[in-house]
């Protein structure tokens, strides 16, 4: 039953995240992108990781696509031409294939890791309560720092968006 | 219970993706959802490990990614719309200029 | 939920016997389609005909009368009708992303009920973080009402659609920031458990708990109204300006789906706000007959909630659409900052008020609330009489 849910979701996420990357029409990437991030929320209550699934819901389809959505929208963007001319086209080709090579690479180097047995999840792991006691305990500094990093990333755009000479 | 090994393999096949995305696409907002796929493939590969341990600190990671990521999101998207009026276009090509 | 599904097993009936981990999602499945098909699709299309009587009521009009007494079967006659009526996809617009949009804004919508409490024991899952899950499953319809307005390719759809998703993803700050001082109180995001640290009492009701949950509890429900798209914040579908903004382009069904999921909403913001603020199902304990209990549990977080359906049906028929940059103005200049106030304001709350002098202001608060609704009740029946009298009766009133 896991091992066939699990199969599915790597499967539909596969196919989504190169809908992404191939499709031409931004638009339609984007909601592609939509479907592989809810997907991975799905894949993180696999892995009992409640409480960042429901953020990765919360961030990334509310939120960030929904900005990169509008974006594209506001900016009226078509289709991207694909590359007919004979250098594009090969290199998009190496691109491919180098891309291929990296991820068997990567599918070597992780899939013969030692890991030894899989620890028993603690009652309550993944919750509200265990994410925010380690949050604010061991992570403190790091978690101020990210406040401060929004903020920025609230000013930033705001001075960007603003015309000059006004 | 599946392996946390495939959660890993499944996480590095779409960093691949999300890497050759970069790479073969010009609209600037696609490369910028490319880096997307690739940092939530890395967030897979922290929740996977997490689990493996039986310890949040890999989720606590996430969070950070996650913030992260919006602030990327939002500052990235500002820039690419300021582009975009003076040049109309979002092809990376065009951005190649240093100055003008 | 759990427990319900134990005691099925140990009682017997048709559960007897099976075994916990294949009962409990049968279960589960079951009960989640009985209130999708017995309750909320219901619920939704009676407050399709309620909406359009009491709108019609305030603006001295009938409403629909013609279907059933009182015209109350009007919704199945609608519902049939939209179902019956062709499919009509414009041919210049996306046709995947098109079809697919309504079916998006729905499950988005109907995924809420998987965590909005009945009773103590009925909820379909009592997630531990069903708050969270609620606002997150919400951010769903914003996809797909943007999807809607792109892919129909029609400017006012993709105008409508970008006004929405502004419009929904600004609000749902003040929202989320007023559900804040509520899991500062109870230290849980579950639904039942925030419902289980409050009373059956008005004054052990976080409503009334100190000013600041007072507070949050009108930011909250105007941003939940916002989100919701309704008047006086509908400029997204804002028929003197944009035709009907995303759903320009539907007909038919998908319209009509569209719909379901703006009138089922306005049960769905009525029920978290009974369930943050407002004691949701607690009852007083006046009977050991859990049936009983169960009935008033019901009976009492219903109204409750179908209160608030008509306080925006209310709202709707009143005020004026804002324009908007009044809109962004109210929620980014006013509501943000009363909502972070409220916030910070109930955590030094907690910290510096002794338990007896919250004690008192929750009782005075109370109070003061009884204050406000006898004095709202005496104004209606004043302007209920003067409304028989003849001018010359009430000018020179002393009353007045």
């Amino acid at each position: 039953m896991g091992t066939f849910a699990f199969l599915v979701l790597a499967a539909l996420l596969i196919g989504s995240a190169l809908a992404v990357v191939l499709h031409p029409n931004p638009v339609k990437s984007a909601m592609a992108l939509v479907a592989t991030l809810f997907l991975l929320a799905i894949v993180f209550v696999l892995l009992g990781a409640h409480m960042i699934a429901v953020l990765q819901i919360i961030v990334y389809t509310g939120a960030i696509m929904v900005l990169f959505l509008f974006v594209i929208m506001l900016l009226n963007l078509g289709d991207e031409e694909v590359p007919t001319e004979w250098p594009r086209v090969v290199l998009r080709g190496l691109a491919g294939m180098a891309g291929a090579l990296m991820a068997l690479q990567l599918v070597r180097l992780v899939a013969g890791a030692p890991l030894g047995r899989m620890v028993d999840a603690p009652e309550g792991y993944g919750g509200a309560l265990m994410v925010a006691r380690s949050l604010f305990t061991d992570y403190v500094l790091p978690f101020e720092l990210t406040g401060l990093l929004l903020l920025v990333a609230v000013i930033g755009p705001v001075v960007l968006a603003q015309r000059r000479g006004r | 219970m599946v392996p946390i090994s495939w959660y890993l393999t499944l996480s590095a096949v779409l960093f691949a993706i999300g890497a050759v995305g970069v790479v073969i696409r010009r609209n600037v907002i696609v490369i910028l959802m490319a880096i997307e796929i690739m940092l939530n493939a890395v967030n897979l590969t922290f929740i996977a490990l997490a689990r493996q341990l039986g310890s949040v600190d890999g989720q606590v990671v996430v969070f950070f990614v996650m913030a992260v990521a919006a602030a990327e999101a939002a500052v990235g998207l500002a820039i690419i719309v300021a582009f975009f009026r003076n040049r109309e276009s979002v092809n990376v090509d065009d951005l190649a200029s240093l100055r003008w | 939920m759990k427990d319900l599904v134990l005691s099925l097993i140990a009682e017997g009936g048709a559960l007897a016997g099976v075994p916990f981990s294949l009962a409990a999602p049968l279960v589960m499945v079951a009960f989640g389609a009985l209130v999708v098909f017995g309750f909320v699709l219901p619920i939704a299309g009676i407050t399709s005909w309620l909406e359009r009587r009491v709108w019609a009521r305030i603006q001295s009009r009938i409403g629909p009368n013609r279907v059933g007494p009182q015209g109350f079967l009007q919704w199945l006659a609608d519902g049939l009708k939209n179902l019956l009526k062709e499919d009509i996809i414009p041919s210049a617009a996306d046709k995947w992303l098109f079809s697919l949009a309504p079916y998006l804004v729905v499950v988005g919508f109907i995924a809420t009920f998987a965590a909005v409490p009945f009773t103590s024991s009925l909820i379909i899952a009592d997630l531990n973080i069903g708050i969270l899950y609620i606002t997150a499953v919400t951010g769903i319809v914003v996809v797909g009402v943007l999807m809607a307005g792109w892919s129909s390719n029609n400017k006012w759809s993709l105008l409508g659609g970008i006004r929405s998703a502004a419009q929904i993803v600004s609000y749902e700050i003040p929202a989320g920031l007023s559900v804040f001082p509520i899991v500062l109180l109870t230290g849980t995001l579950s639904m039942q458990g925030i419902i289980r640290a409050q009373g059956w009492a008005p004054w052990d009701w976080f409503f009334f708990y100190n000013p600041f949950t007072f507070a949050a509890f009108f930011v909250f429900f105007v941003a939940a109204l916002a989100e919701g798209n309704r008047t006086p914040f509908d400029i997204p579908e804002a028929e003197s300006e944009l035709v009907a903004g995303f759903c320009t382009e539907y007909s038919g069904m998908r319209y009509l789906l569209f719909f379901l999921e703006e009138w089922g909403n306005l049960y769905v913001i009525g029920a978290i706000v009974t369930t943050l603020f407002l004691g949701g199902w607690q009852v007083p304990a006046f009977t050991d007959n859990p049936m009983l209990l169960a009935v008033a549990q019901f009976g009492t977080f219903f109204l409750k909630a179908y209160f608030f359906v008509f306080v925006a049906m209310w709202v709707r028929a009143t005020l004026p659409r804002v324009r908007v940059d009044q809109l962004m103005t109210v929620c980014w200049k006013y509501m943000v900052p009363i909502a972070i106030v409220n916030m910070l304001g109930t955590a030094a709350w907690m910290l510096f008020v002794p338990e007896t002098l919250g004690r008192l202001v929750q009782f005075g608060m109370t109070g003061l609330g009884a204050v406000v609704v006898v004095v709202f009740f005496r104004r209606v029946r004043f302007h209920l009489r003067r409304a028989n009298l003849k001018p010359s009766d009430y000018y020179y009133s002393p009353i007045i």
